[in-house]
């Protein structure tokens, strides 16, 4: 009884940190998206959208160095794009802390586990799938 | 219409979809992707690739606060994750090589399953003993926290739920959804979690597994800037309300009323599909 309640609050805190970064890292890609939003609104806001027909993004906007180029530059597609893939790395990241978290716990299984899913993550990211 | 117009409409519209969502428990994702082609004429590639980034959105925004009340499941979540993230890849790679209007036509029969499951009636499986070595073994089995009391509960069929995940996870990154209804089903039915467990673990994975295929779709050029800064505010925006006046709203009708807006919207997606205008 006493092993299974010192679990319990183990796995809460681990819990309660993962709620936090997952929290944080959404307002934070928000407040940027926000900020790029307005930029991107004030200086292009009277122009025309277009897209009815796919070309993809514009160069620049599909790879980390362009992104981040472009943020230097103050251009606001650049800065949106920059919030976007801070939360599509939210949740990458929650399981890069939750590798941590297992090892903390000594659960090696989960630590396995946990980074065989980070690993097909990266594989995604790295394999050249996007053809 | 100019840009301006463009980003203000389209962020009501979000907003509307995140706050439906989240009172219906339907997700705000499902209806981005006909609102952004049906009413804006946007290619379905682009409003894929938003949609993603608003699942990721909605779901980090609302697993930080059921993470932190104890009732998900993390375990169980991370070991079916393996499932829907390479799922994921699979329907990313698949997504390449699948007409657009077949893509179209898959999405609409997802969306009328998702109405239609939002209806069922949810069976509590007792308690009871599992024979699953599998569980045993993953320490999958847990406690949620009811009523100030831990309940205990086992998971069962184990490898069954596995590969309903992985199908999960497909349609997933083949369509830009989170599929929450897929894996909700998969959770409740084949592995007899307890609803409650099953819906926030189920909102945990989402965010993974719509990151694994939205790493690729960033590098294909289907996520635009334009398109995501107003989605994704706005779909926020909508949940966190939604999540604000849940406790006081009669949630009943509205899902009704949504899910049937939700079929027609799949109907007009399967016809657009089939006569290839989408």
């Amino acid at each position: 009884m006493k092993q299974a309640l010192a679990k319990y609050f183990r796995d809460k805190d681990i819990q309660q940190l993962i709620g936090k970064q997952l929290r944080i890292g959404v307002i934070v890609s928000s407040i940027i998206v926000f900020i790029g939003g307005v930029i991107y609104l004030v200086r292009h806001g009277h122009e025309h959208p277009s897209y009815g027909d796919f070309t993809g993004v514009r160069e620049g906007l599909a790879n980390l160095p362009g992104i981040w180029q472009g943020v230097m530059e103050n251009k606001g597609m650049n800065i949106i794009q920059l919030g976007i893939v801070l939360l599509i790395a939210t949740p990458i990241i929650r399981i890069a802390f939750s590798v941590i978290a297992f090892l903390i716990e000594k659960d090696y299984l989960y630590v396995g586990i946990t980074l065989l899913v980070l690993g097909i993550i990266l594989f995604s990211m790295l394999g050249g799938l996007a053809g | 219409m100019t840009i301006l117009l463009f980003t203000l409409i389209l962020l009501g519209g979000a907003f509307l979809a995140g706050l439906l969502g989240s009172l219906t428990g339907l997700g705000g994702g499902v209806v981005i992707i006909p609102l952004l082609t049906l009413v804006f004429h946007t290619d379905i590639r682009y409003a894929i690739g938003t949609a993603l980034v608003a699942s990721i959105a909605t779901s980090s925004g609302s697993a930080a606060a059921y993470v932190k009340e104890g009732i998900t499941n993390i375990r169980l979540g991370m070991f079916l994750e393996i499932a829907t993230t390479t799922g994921a890849v699979v329907g990313a790679l698949i997504a390449v090589y699948m007409p657009t209007n077949i893509v179209a036509i898959i999405f609409g029969l997802v969306l009328i399953f998702s109405s239609v499951m939002s209806f069922r009636k949810k069976m509590e499986f007792p308690a009871g003993h599992s024979d699953s070595k599998a569980a045993e073994q993953l320490r999958l089995n847990g406690t949620y926290p009811s009523d100030g009391e831990m309940v205990n509960y086992k998971v069962h069929h184990v490898p069954g739920g596995y590969f309903m995940m992985t199908f999960a996870g497909i349609m997933s990154g083949l369509l830009g959804i989170g599929s929450g209804a897929l894996k909700v089903m998969a959770m409740d039915n084949i592995m007899r979690i307890p609803f409650k467990v099953s819906t926030t673990t189920s909102n945990f994975m989402i965010g993974v597994t719509a990151a694994a295929s939205a790493v690729v779709y960033l590098q294909r050029g289907y996520i635009s800037p334009g398109l995501c800064m107003p989605v994704v505010l706005g779909v926020l925006a909508g949940a966190f309300a939604g999540s604000r006046l849940l406790t006081r709203a009669n949630v009943k009708g509205l899902r009704i009323v949504f899910s049937v807006v939700i079929g027609l919207l799949a109907l007009q997606m399967i016809y657009n599909g089939i006569t290839g205008k989408l």
